[in-house]
């Protein structure tokens, strides 16, 4: 767990190169951060781009959970939902009355909310963890989900709340009307997040976190109690939540029921479990992931949602540690010098893959087509050919690309790359 | 010896259902004696442990630590106001370190609690004490191990180490030579011997050369019930014990 930290935290007279290695990420982190929107400078990349700041921020939030306290929530989304009305009230409340709160400071308000509302739902579903937890946390999604339609005034019913972000002061004297201008915004508020959910690890409950999470019953005997860890863990957690939805306020201007809802706690789970919860920067990598391929493959295929879902239970079946825990693993071995010798066999293997999931792909594209076209019967784009899906042509030729990539990979590649390992295997 | 009780048992009973495990017991162990509870297996000396720590709740009786009721609360608390344990099947952090098993023993002792504006590794009074604590374990060569790699004597090592890091007045260690060598298990009760000098020690053990070296006071607990507690002499002299107990075991 800590083992890294711990040899790199010698004290306050670190060296530089300890500092260095302290410091690399956030700075690659800043420096991606600065460069991005000088190469994607459309406004709509921009924003794609602030709404993987606010979903980084939320993601991270849900891993103090999942990862660090071993809490499945199914109701995160209450939190950052709360905390981005209650942040839009106040954004509307400066618009009526010229209230002189800076806009800088208005994703405070959501982390407050966040947690105002973290110890009140806190105090009752922290008590067990486990299943108990997990059915609690779903309660009270749906609970609040529901009390969007009961209480229209604070959720603005079906059409949500507006608001305008121009309006409010500016501490630094920005006008914040151009995308670009909460991009940043929204970036400083993500690094500033992310270090403080980073160091919070670090620290007594940080620790006692763990120790819950992998024996409670050691914790009670070293004086712990799991239930007030567990409690104080949570309100911290559904606190950077509401910090993530005021950031939202200020990205998209208009909150809808939708924030609170269980898509938006399924999407923060994915997106965590994707990067991988076993590491803090798996949760940020999934965070990118995931908001891009909900902006980008949704324009691609009206089968985003299918593929998203896939990913999901590949992931969870042959890649619990998630896709950060994959390439640092890789990383590791290759450092280590195991994959001379198996370079041959790993491309290979990547490459039979890869054929298989062309097949795959053609095969959920065409049976998409097939299905839900008013005229099957119609040629569609298909990669680069143009097929008819009414025909049993493509279909037998994307079930032998996927057949036969799935069969050379497990046929033919992975037992090469074990044995190139020296039967190890992983 | 001071006059002192640390822990006062009254008539404590626990059933599992129908099955009375211990019945009726009373014990009174002063303050800074080192008490040893032996008896054969399945006598309910664990379970004994599991009651005064808090890990089980009596069916009736009561238990007092340092004159104040302490069945019923959780074992947080218990641990709070002053006694710590061991388990007899190791029961450690498997994912940590050593290093930072024991650091997470100390975080609470050392008054850290929940906070969350301080990292552990800057805290040098918990360090201080770990390293301490590593030397006299001989683990300081595994201190970056993870608990789950260690070796089962280390492992057994480990776990004693996490229930005295704290320094609690009471201790309870149920059988911590169990399973060691020879060598190991004269280095854990030389520990045993060199941190109890000004605490409290309940202990469970097999090993009679132990017991009567190391013990202050004996209980002898068959079938829930303590036959005797008195000094090594009584016991060793004692008939009813070398009927139930000794005299089995010594051949
Ligand atoms: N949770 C439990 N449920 C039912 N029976 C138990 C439970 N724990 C212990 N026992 C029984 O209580 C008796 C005493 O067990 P234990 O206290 O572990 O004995 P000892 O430590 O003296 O060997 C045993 O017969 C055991 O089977
Ligand atoms: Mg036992």
């Amino acid at each position: 767990m800590n083992t890294t930290q711990e040899r790199v935290a010698a004290g306050p007279n670190a060296s530089a190169a300890v500092w260095a290695q302290r410091l690399w990420p956030w700075v690659l982190g800043a420096g991606v951060v600065v460069v991005m929107p000088v190469i994607f400078t459309s406004s709509y990349a921009i924003t794609l781009m602030s709404h993987m700041g606010v979903m980084i921020v939320f993601a991270l939030s849900y891993n103090m959970l999942l990862g660090n306290t071993g809490l499945l929530s199914f109701g995160h989304a209450v939190y950052f939902g709360l905390g981005a009305y209650t942040a839009m009230h106040v954004l509307r409340y400066i618009q009526a009355t010229g209230f002189g709160l800076p806009i800088e400071l208005i994703p405070l308000v959501g982390a407050l909310a966040g947690l105002f509302f973290g110890i009140i739902f806190g105090s009752v579903s922290t008590r067990r963890a486990g299943v108990v937890f997990a059915m609690i946390s779903l309660g009270i999604g749906e609970m609040v989900h529901a009390s969007a339609h009961i209480f229209t005034g604070f959720f603005g019913g079906e059409a949500g709340l507006f608001g305008n972000r121009t309006v409010p002061s500016s501490l630094f004297g920005v006008d914040y009307g151009p995308g670009i201008a909460v991009y940043y915004l929204v970036m400083v508020w993500t690094l500033l997040a992310a270090v403080a959910m980073y160091l919070l690890r670090q620290t007594p409950l940080g620790w006692m976190a763990n120790a819950v999470r992998d024996n409670p019953e050691r914790a009670q005997f070293v004086g712990y109690s799991p239930q007030m860890v567990r409690f104080f863990q949570f309100a911290l957690a559904a606190t950077f939540a509401g910090l993530a939805g005021g950031l939202y306020v200020l990205v998209d201007e208009i909150v809808t029921d939708e924030t609170v809802g269980m898509i938006q706690s399924g999407t923060v789970l994915l997106s965590a479990y994707i990067g991988g919860i076993g590491s803090f920067f798996g949760p940020v990598l999934g965070a990118i992931l995931v908001v891009f391929l909900e902006g980008e493959l949704s324009d691609i295929t009206d089968a985003w949602l299918l593929y998203f879902g896939l990913l999901f239970v590949l992931v969870v079946m042959f890649a619990p540690q998630g896709i950060f825990g994959v390439l640092t693993q890789q990383f590791f071995a290759w450092r280590a010098g195991s994959w001379r010798g198996s370079l041959g066999p790993r491309l290979y293997g990547v490459a039979s893959l890869v054929v298989a999931a062309i097949g795959v792909v053609a095969v959920i594209e065409m049976a998409y087509h097939y299905f839900r076209h008013w005229n099957p019967a119609e040629p569609m784009a298909l990669f680069i050919f143009e097929v008819t899906v009414t025909g049993p042509m493509p279909w037998a030729v994307a079930l032998t690309v996927a057949v036969a990539g799935l069969a050379a990979y497990v046929g033919h590649a992975r037992p090469m790359l074990r044995r190139a390992m020296g039967g190890g295997g992983r | 010896m001071s006059a002192r009780t640390a822990l006062a048992l009254k008539g404590v009973t626990k059933n599992f259902g129908r099955a009375e495990i211990i019945r009726g017991v009373d014990l009174e162990i002063r303050e800074n004696e080192r008490h040893v509870v032996i008896g054969p297996n399945g006598a309910g000396k664990s379970t004994l442990f599991h009651l005064i720590s808090g890990r089980l709740q009596a069916s009736s009786g009561s238990i007092q630590l340092f004159g104040r009721e302490i069945d019923g609360l959780p074992p947080h608390r218990i641990n709070r106001m002053g006694l710590s344990r061991s388990f007899q099947v190791t029961n450690l952090f498997q994912n940590m370190t050593v290093m930072e098993n024991l650091r997470c023993a100390l975080l609470w002792s050392q008054g850290h609690k929940y906070a969350f504006w301080k990292r552990v590794t800057s805290q040098q009074g918990v360090t201080q004490r770990a390293e301490e604590l590593l030397e006299r374990l001989h683990l300081s060569e595994k201190r970056d191990v993870p608990a789950s790699l260690l070796s089962y004597a280390e492992q057994r090592a480990l776990e004693i180490g996490a229930t005295i890091a704290s320094g609690a007045q009471v201790l309870l260690l149920d059988e911590p030579t169990a399973g060691m060598s020879r060598t190991e298990a004269d280095d854990m009760v030389e520990l045993i011997r060199e941190i109890t000098t000004d605490c409290t020690l309940v202990l469970v053990e097999h090993d009679l050369g132990v017991v009567f070296n190391l013990a202050d006071r004996i209980s002898v607990l068959v079938y829930g019930e303590i036959i005797a507690s008195d000094t090594p002499e009584a016991v060793r002299a004692n008939a009813a014990v070398q009927e139930a107990y000794l005299g089995t075991e010594a051949h």
